[in-house]
């Protein structure tokens, strides 16, 4: 059924921190590679060899540059996925009932038995989470790894989205949102959690955390001696007697 | 937005075979039976070639049977739904109206207002989705509706006129205001989307990133080296630059020429029915160019996470 549910038990979702995102793409190719061998389709590619390579991936990963005011730029690198919507417009115009929201657990989901590849769910994401897939002919996107976080046959830490899972800085947190106790929640109030384009009334479960503020720049005429805080305090004890030796021979 | 053809050609044609049908269904066509044929066939093939256009823009028109299920939600759905239900009523109309002779007054007003419903159904396909701003409005709706009556009035003129019948003048004379109407609203229309870029309806790269509210926001680097589908089907811009050339080439073949040329069809007394048939080409032709611009000039939020159409500003009105 395409119409929303009134309410989802749980709201499972992403926290994406922006502040210790590297941008090194990992979660992208681990979203690739397992949605490849699991639900669904697998996520293919048109001319891959060619001169335009182009292919179906679920997740993607861009990069700005953002200029404070005041300060100088600085690069900010932004994985974008689905976010699960609250009030998910790509489930709603989907004619075939092949898109929908389930009331357990509010995941978004393609039933690709159904779809007949018209796109409008697409079109009425404003996230660009959803993605044809030229050979199979369907729409394919996030699935929140829905089979990788219900499987009782992969070990109990790896039961997370493949993209959390990989992420090398951690900076992709999976958990329920409707929990307030939860770390994602919790790290949402603490940080000052933000959902994208919300003049779009989509109610995004996924939030993002915002850079922390840059240090500023080091004052004009100040040389690193300046900076001895970050120096090693100098030892005591038998290494301090070495130290001071050493120097001596120095 | 990527301005396929198929479903350019599927919003022309049927938005006028649908007008055709309505108007019959009210109770204007002829009484010869060259007439009717004909204009029951044009109105049916009209629709039925922009419905089938539509299926051949699936990407799996294997599964187009479940498209009829989802009417609660979805005015694709609808669409879908409505298609059908106009076409066998009207369907049922025509075959009294052919073979027994009769006008079954109440089922032809039926078809004619499922039909008008069928039209609007599809403008609200596009107008229900906030995420491409031109297309968010009321204005478009009645943008289609009124080239629905625009377009199946000229079609009626031009077919009372070739098959002799009485009533062309009239009609004609309809039809002129008609177009008048749908072109003043397309102006409307026109201004409202030089207006509304996706920075001024919320969705420029600030919010879409919600880096904004540290400063300056850029597109840096994209995520792939090579167009994807989002950017081949949401961040079209091939063509934007001739956009001012084809938006003339709308309003001199959509409504000018036409406007001369029925014009001349009513208050001259020869030739009524090959100007009227002229008028009707370019008519189309100027549709065609006027649904192209509707797709390719419309933005999609999604552009903005690429950077796309975040500066420059829509073509003014002409
Ligand atoms: S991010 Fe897009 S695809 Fe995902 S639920 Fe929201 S609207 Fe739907
Ligand atoms: S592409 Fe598939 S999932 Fe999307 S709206 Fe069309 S039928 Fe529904
Ligand atoms: S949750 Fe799974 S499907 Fe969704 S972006 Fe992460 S790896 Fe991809």
């Amino acid at each position: 059924m395409t119409t929303l549910p009134q309410t989802t038990n749980r709201k499972l979702g992403l926290v994406i921190d922006l502040d210790v995102c590297v941008g090194c793409h990992a979660c992208a190719v681990a979203c690739k590679e397992w949605n490849t061998g699991a639900y669904g389709a697998p996520l293919s590619d048109m001319d891959a060899y060619g001169a335009e390579p182009s292919g179906t991936w679920l997740n993607r990963v861009h990069s700005y540059e953002v200029k404070p005011e005041d300060k100088p730029a600085q690069i900010v690198h932004f994985p974008r996925s689905c976010l699960h919507c609250e009030d998910a417009p790509c489930v709603t115009v989907c004619p075939t009932g092949a898109s929908y929201k389930r009331s357990e657990d509010g995941i978004v989901l393609v039933n690709e038995d159904r779809c007949m590849g018209c796109g409008l769910c697409a079109w009425a994401c404003p996230y660009g989470a959803r993605e044809m897939d030229m050979d199979a002919g369907v729409m394919k996107k996030c699935t929140l790894c829905v089979d990788r976080i219900y499987n009782d046959h992969i070990p109990q830490e790896d039961r997370v989205p493949s993209c959390v899972r990989t992420c090398p800085a951690n900076a992709r947190h999976f958990g329920d949102f409707a929990d307030p106790d939860s770390a994602v929640s919790r790290m949402v109030a603490e940080r000052g959690g933000y959902d994208l384009m919300p003049e779009q009334g989509t109610r995004p479960v996924n939030k993002y955390l915002q850079p922390r503020p840059k240090v500023d720049a080091m004052p004009a005429g100040e040389g690193c001696g300046k900076h001895d805080a970050h120096a090693p305090a100098t030892p005591g004890g038998l290494l301090g007697w070495l130290d001071r030796a050493l120097a001596a021979l120095d | 937005m990527h301005p396929a053809l198929s479903v350019i050609v599927f919003t022309t044609l049927s938005g006028i075979g649908f007008g055709l049908m309505s108007l019959l269904g009210i109770g204007l066509g002829g009484d010869g039976l060259a007439f009717r044929w004909t204009a029951v066939v044009l109105a049916y093939g009209f629709a039925v070639i922009g419905l089938l256009s539509s299926v051949a823009h699936l990407k799996s028109p294997g599964r187009a049977i479940y498209a009829f299920s989802q009417w609660r939600s979805s005015w694709l759905s609808r669409e879908g739904v409505l298609s059908i239900l106009t076409l066998g009523v009207f369907g049922l109309w025509a075959l009294a109206y052919l073979f027994m002779d009769r006008n079954i007054g109440a089922l032809g007003i039926l078809a004619a207002v499922l039909a008008v419903v069928t039209v609007y159904s599809t403008s609200m396909v596009y107008a229900q989705l906030r995420t491409v701003p031109h297309w968010a409005t009321w204005l478009t709706p009645a943008v289609f509706l009124a080239f629905g009556a625009a377009g199946g009035l000229m079609l009626l003129a031009t077919l009372l006129s070739v098959f002799g019948e009485e009533g062309a003048r009239p009609v004609a004379q309809f039809a002129l205001l008609a177009l008048v109407i749908a072109w003043v609203v397309k102006a409307a229309w026109w201004q409202r989307a030089a207006k509304t870029t996706l920075v001024a309806a919320g969705s420029g790269i600030g919010e879409a990133t919600g880096l904004g509210r540290i400063g300056r926001v850029r597109a840096f680097e994209p995520p792939h080296t090579s167009p994807n589908y989002l950017m081949r089907e949401m961040a079209f811009e091939v063509g934007r630059k001739r956009a001012r050339a084809l938006r003339r080439v709308a309003i001199g073949a959509g409504v000018v020429l036409p406007l001369f040329l029925v014009i001349l069809a009513v208050y001259l007394p020869i030739a009524t029915a090959a100007l009227l048939l002229l008028a009707l080409v370019s008519h189309i032709a100027g549709m065609l160019a006027e649904r192209w611009l509707f797709f390719a000039e419309a933005r999609h939020a999604v552009a903005s996470f690429y950077g796309i159409g975040q500066a420059d500003g829509d073509v003014a009105f002409l």
